[in-house]
């Protein structure tokens, strides 16, 4: 049986970005022993002679004319930024301060 | 005439009989007058949509040929981009945002002067079966408005039902276009994975999303596919071929020796009983048609709804990496020395509802160093089974079909909880966007023990999608004479009461 512990949950959510509660935490490490046994299906045929399918086309390398077209202006590219300094968006601090 | 079909306000249009701006309107009243019942937008665009009707006639007055359905009012789901329009996809983190730009469906429907009238809702970022996911609230089917209308695609098929719009765009991942539609009464097209671009459709699963035709009838889905459907240069996974001819095949709904292939592993147990009466009807009026019943086997199939609830959030897990709160959408916890990583996190768990967290933490899993080839690994491999077992069915069948789900619309609330029960909605409909096939799902009647509304899944191999159309026309008109009158005639009134 497939299981998920909360800490395990907890350090999933931090490479994904999420900030989680205590509740979030023990309710969904719960859900995922049930989800991840009915997922864990695909293991019973997934032998080692199957190729794997990422695509349902069978495309590579798709080119275009390298040619010049009417794109966003920067004032478009900028208008749905929370906030903006300079024609830029302004972030929050990236790096520590030290 | 809001209970018309697209096709015949397309011919009043042309014969003058009638104006865009005035069927336009006859749709914005019906939609000021149900909506508080039904909920199936997110944002009206009654502003927007007057004009474009008014720029719509004035050029039929001056006698510029016109696209067949130019004027006609149409219903996008909110999850493709409408330039300088509300775009939320049903998620509070992209509440308030505006898109810079066009959709290449939204720039093909306008193309075709097709008159947007807003955004429907949906389940967040797509991922549901009930709308219920969506952080504005749910939609209600307007057959009972105690259920759900379907997902993800609910805000569509309900303003089909409930004749606030005669055509409607949804997108369908794993059976958000045809379990709508199913469960509402309505038609919804899934097309040939790359048939219609995916730019500007705020991507959930890169792999599995497509955009499709919504209406009420076969024919108007039909005429809103070739209208949206094409080549497009700016989505690289675009199929540089001709557009199939859907149009005809739903005008001749030609079914005289065609082989339909019963699918063998979707139906039986978890079925429904008043879901296979009405499909083993369907069947029968088909063979009357003219087509060959033959049974088909795809042992592999049991296999998709695992493989899809891995594949599905992983690829999503990484598309909604995008929203980090630096360049557009919602940024919360930006005081002074919060950090970036810090803003995201709050951001991001502020933003994202449930259902969406539970799937991108799914997803960071099965891609994570460790578990990759158990589990995205694996599922990549049954992805590959499920296509091949299509391939073989097809050498036995043009067209593959099925219950479009194993029940009719459950209560809105029921399967909230047990993400398990409402993953299992999808069983019929998920080997089609593995395998990146086409799929159509049309009305077959009520089920006896409810009253709901039952659907009927047509599937046809890669870019044979006029193949549907013939058996989902010829299903159709098959029906309607048997009934005397369209499906959606038996739906309750919603202006009466309640």
């Amino acid at each position: 049986m497939s299981s998920l512990s909360r800490d395990e949950v907890a350090k999933l959510a931090g490479l994904a970005r999420i900030e989680m509660s205590e509740e979030e935490l023990v309710s969904l490490s719960k859900e995922f022993t049930v989800i991840l046994d009915a997922v864990a299906r695909v293991q019973e045929v997934a032998s080692a002679d199957v190729a794997p399918t990422s695509h349902p086309l069978s495309l590579r390398n798709v080119f275009r004319p390298d040619v010049v077209v009417p794109s966003l202006s920067p004032e478009q590219a900028l208008s749905g930024a929370p906030a903006q300094e300079e024609q830029r968006f302004r972030v929050p601090q990236i790096l520590g301060e030290e | 005439m809001i209970r018309s079909t697209a096709a015949q306000m397309a011919a009043k249009l042309a014969s003058g009989e009638t104006t865009s701006v005035t069927l336009t309107q006859a749709h914005l009243d019906r939609i000021n007058s149900v909506e508080d019942k039904v909920h199936a937008f997110l944002f009206v665009d009654e502003k927007g949509a007057l004009e474009q009707a008014a720029s719509v006639d004035a050029k039929r007055a001056k006698g510029e040929k016109l696209s067949p359905l130019a004027g006609v009012p149409l219903a996008l789901k909110d999850v493709l981009a409408q330039k300088n329009k509300p775009t939320t996809c049903g998620s509070k983190i992209l509440e308030g945002w505006l898109p810079p730009y066009d959709s290449t469906v939204v720039a093909n429907l306008k193309k075709n002067d097709i008159v947007i009238l807003g955004k429907t809702n949906m389940d967040e970022f797509a991922m549901g079966s009930s709308t219920e996911n969506s952080a504005y609230g749910p939609t209600h089917n307007p057959w009972d408005l105690s259920r759900i209308p379907g997902g993800s695609g609910g805000g569509s098929s309900a303003a089909l039902a409930s004749f606030e719009a005669p055509l409607a765009i949804g997108t369908d991942t794993g059976g958000s276009i045809r379990q709508p539609a199913a469960v509402t009464g309505t038609v919804g097209v899934k097309p040939t994975y790359g048939g219609v671009s995916r730019y500007g459709l705020v991507a959930f699963s890169s792999s599995l999303d497509q955009a499709g035709p919504c209406a009420r009838t076969v024919l108007d889905t039909a005429l809103l596919h070739e209208a949206i459907a094409g080549y497009d240069p700016k989505d690289a996974t675009s199929i540089n071929a001709p557009v199939p001819q859907v149009v005809q095949a739903a005008k001749d709904g030609n079914v005289k020796g065609m082989k339909i292939g019963v699918v063998k592993e979707l139906n039986g147990d978890g079925y429904q009983p008043g879901v296979r009466a009405r499909f083993e009807e369907a069947l029968e009026l088909l063979a009357k048609a003219g087509a060959e019943i033959v049974e088909v086997s795809t042992p592999n199939f049991e296999y998709a709804l695992a493989a899809y609830y891995l594949i599905a959030p992983s690829e999503a897990s990484s598309n909604l990496a995008r929203f980090d709160a630096m360049r557009y959408g919602l940024r919360v916890g930006d005081v002074d020395g919060a950090s970036a990583e810090a803003v995201m996190n709050l951001t991001r768990e502020v933003g994202f509802g449930k259902e969406v967290k539970r799937r991108i933490i799914l997803g960071t899993y099965a891609l994570s160093s460790g578990y990759y080839d158990a589990y995205y690994g694996s599922a990549q491999k049954v992805r590959t089974l499920i296509t091949q077992d299509f391939t073989q069915a097809f050498t036995k069948a043009d067209v593959l079909v099925s219950p479009t789900c194993p029940t009719t619309a459950f209560k809105i609330g029921e399967k909230a909880n047990d993400p398990l029960a409402m993953y299992l909605n999808d069983i019929a409909t998920i080997p089609v966007n593995l395998a990146g096939i086409g799929g159509m799902s049309l009305p077959a009647g009520l089920a006896d023990e409810d009253g709901l509304p039952v659907g009927f899944q047509i599937m046809s191999p890669v870019m044979k999608d006029e193949r549907m159309y013939s058996v989902g026309a010829a299903l159709e008109a098959a029906l309607l004479s048997q009934w005397g009158a369209p499906l959606l005639d038996r739906a309750p009134a919603l202006e009466a009461g309640k």
